[in-house]
């Protein structure tokens, strides 16, 4: 919006003080501002955190199974006598990893697509979105589950796929918000002008849905976490002994009745990042003046 | 309005189409076809051929894709490698269970997301909405298998108030089913009823703002009596297509809430047929939950073509 006030496209402000303009809005609320901390908080706690752990994730000591919480074990110990606090500490880098460079992919190939359908229209556009149709209304999980299970756990395998499938959500967004802009006085006369498709979408469309699609890339990721979460407690995503919360609420769950610490601990860990990534996307679509609650789960 | 009506029909039938072609050429183009990855390492000599043989996999793809096409029209989804018996007489018990769960969280979610979503937005930004959108927040977001896994903690360990885990036979009465589904259904009501009670109250608080709820509040129009003949029917109206999205997220997304409380239903199935990668069952699968899918979304787009007056007069809709 800002940019069709100014005609000669001369920002008054750098893009580095509109980004903490942006943050300043989103932080302004509560919601928002807890938010921000939790995330903050596990992206620094999953950077730093095998530089303090202090045991080590794998070590099995059948003699220290299923200890209670104590001094020595800050969150106990789990049914092969491993330390909870160094797991669950842990817990949360690999999947932070994977889904975000799966959002990336997903924004990328979405977002792009959608955009160029809105452009193009027609037949093209009739296709692609009927294929997208299809796609949407396969159960993301069977899918997933499918895929994984014939090509393997790897991250090669999970990064494209968990990428793929939550990208066929964003073609839709991405182009609904380009419809919108393309009866706009400035798309028209670039046409007239004679400018390609590709230097229409990267100068005049982009700049415009830009905001609607990273909203939804936001609220994307959060989904995505939470989807490969499942995948790790069905027992689909990362292999043991790696330490990943939805993987350690699994194994965890059975033995609960006498060992709560060991499935509380991750679950504490995956609950308040994916509260803290939901209610930072919520401030990010306010705070760019978009509105999320009307969305269905998808 | 009838031509509007034929159009969704005809396009929900061509989206079903191209799921049918994905899931067959997904299964076609991942590595091992079938029997190698059913049998895994016996898949040599006279059992491989037997199963080659028995699916028909030494025909050409394409004629394989045409006779499964024109067999599933029938209803006849061929036989499951791992049961060996019919695919239709593993999914009918496991589709029965199904619907007996999502019809009781539906039964209780719907008219507690109205409810909810109404107070909501009536006290927008006081007490009732701030407790009521922080509980929905939560429920919404947090994974079900954690959702689950607490309450069978806390209600079936801690207190004992209720069986943690369904131990029935898949074929089980609906009487003798009863008691076990309490815990499930409430896992599932708790995060449908949250995305629902989200949406109602955002469409009301649109309603609130508009020019005739002004009007009629000029007007002096008691207020509840204004609720009730302007604000919600105009209100509710675009929840249609989210209730109709959420149902069909409770029929397919219920995979991990049906494993946690090892609740015999199609979702428990997508887990088993693919541990025992039994692809026929799979493929069935794909295709019946994108019907349940696609024939959701066309009964939503009816009711809100029959309720909403102004689309009846339209020819056209984009």
């Amino acid at each position: 919006m800002e940019n069709s006030k100014n005609i000669f496209n001369e920002d008054p402000k750098s893009s580095l003080v509109k980004v903490l303009d942006i943050i300043t809005t989103m932080a302004s609320k509560p919601s928002g501002f807890i938010g921000l901390a939790i995330l903050i908080f596990h992206v620094t706690l999953a950077i730093s955190s095998p530089w303090f752990a202090p045991y080590d994730y794998k070590a099995i000591n059948p003699s220290l199974m299923l200890n209670a919480p104590s001094s020595e074990f800050w969150f106990g110990t789990d049914s092969l006598g491993r330390d909870v606090f160094t797991r669950t500490i842990l817990g949360g880098r690999t999947a932070l990893t994977i889904t975000f460079f799966g959002s990336i992919i997903a924004l990328l190939w979405g977002g792009l697509l959608g955009i160029f359908c809105g452009l193009v229209g027609g037949r093209i556009d009739d296709i692609v979105m009927r294929i997208v149709d299809a796609f949407l209304s396969i159960p993301w999980i069977l899918a997933m589950l499918l895929i994984v299970s014939l090509l393997g756990t790897t991250t090669e395998v999970l990064i494209p796929a968990l990428g793929f499938f939550y990208g066929k959500g964003i073609v839709r967004v991405a182009r609904a918000a380009t419809h919108d802009v393309i009866a706009k006085d400035f798309i028209v006369s670039a046409k007239a002008r004679g400018h390609s498709n590709l230097s229409i979408i990267w100068n005049e469309i982009l700049p415009n849905v830009r905001d609607a699609i990273l909203v939804e890339g936001a609220m994307r990721w959060s989904w995505m976490l939470l989807g490969f979460s499942s995948l790790s407690f069905l027992g689909f995503g990362v292999s043991p002994p790696t330490p990943d919360w939805g993987l350690m609420i699994s194994n965890a769950r059975g033995l609960m009745s006498f060992a709560w610490w060991a499935v509380i601990a991750p679950i504490v860990g995956l609950s308040s990042l994916i509260i803290g990534i939901n209610l930072t996307a919520d401030a990010f679509a306010k705070a760019l003046g978009i509105d999320r609650s009307t969305k269905a789960p998808v | 309005m009838f031509f509007l009506i034929f159009k969704r029909f005809v396009l929900g039938l061509i989206t079903l189409f191209i799921v049918s072609l994905i899931t067959f050429i997904g299964v076609e183009i991942l590595p091992g076809d079938a029997c190698t990855s059913y049998l895994e390492r016996e898949a040599f000599g006279e059992a491989l051929a037997a199963c080659i043989k028995r699916l028909g996999l030494d025909v050409p793809a394409h004629e394989r894709y045409l006779s499964w096409a024109f067999n599933v029209i029938q209803g006849d989804f061929g036989y499951s490698l791992s049961g060996q018996m019919q695919i239709n007489e593993v999914l009918g018990p496991r589709v029965k269970n199904s619907l007996v769960l999502a019809s009781a969280a539906i039964i209780i979610g719907i008219p507690l997301a109205l409810i909810l979503g109404i107070i909501t937005a009536l006290w927008r930004d006081k007490m009732p909405d701030i407790i009521i959108s922080t509980v929905a927040i939560f429920s919404m977001t947090i994974p079900e298998f954690i959702s689950a896994t607490l309450l069978i903690l806390i209600v079936a360990i801690w207190l004992e108030w209720l069986p943690g885990i369904v131990i029935v036979p898949t074929d089980v009465t609906f009487f003798e089913l009863l008691p076990n589904i309490i815990l499930p259904v409430i896992a599932i009501a708790m995060i449908m009823t949250a995305h629902m009670a989200r949406m109602v109250r955002s469409s009301v608080i649109q309603v609130m703002a508009s020019d005739y709820i002004q009007m009629a509040i000029l007007k002096g129009v008691p207020y509840w009596k204004m609720v009730f003949k302007h604000v919600l029917p105009n209100a509710l109206l675009p929840a249609i297509n989210v209730v109709a999205l959420t149902i069909a997220w409770l029929l397919g997304g219920v995979v991990v809430t049906e494993v946690v409380f090892n609740y015999p239903g199609l979702g428990r199935l997508v887990i088993e047929s693919i541990s025992n990668r039994d692809l026929p069952v799979v493929q069935a699968l794909g295709i019946i939950l994108a019907s349940i899918y696609v024939s959701i979304n066309f009964i939503a787009d009816l009711l809100t073509l029959m309720l909403n007056p102004r689309l009846k007069t339209l020819q056209t809709r984009k």
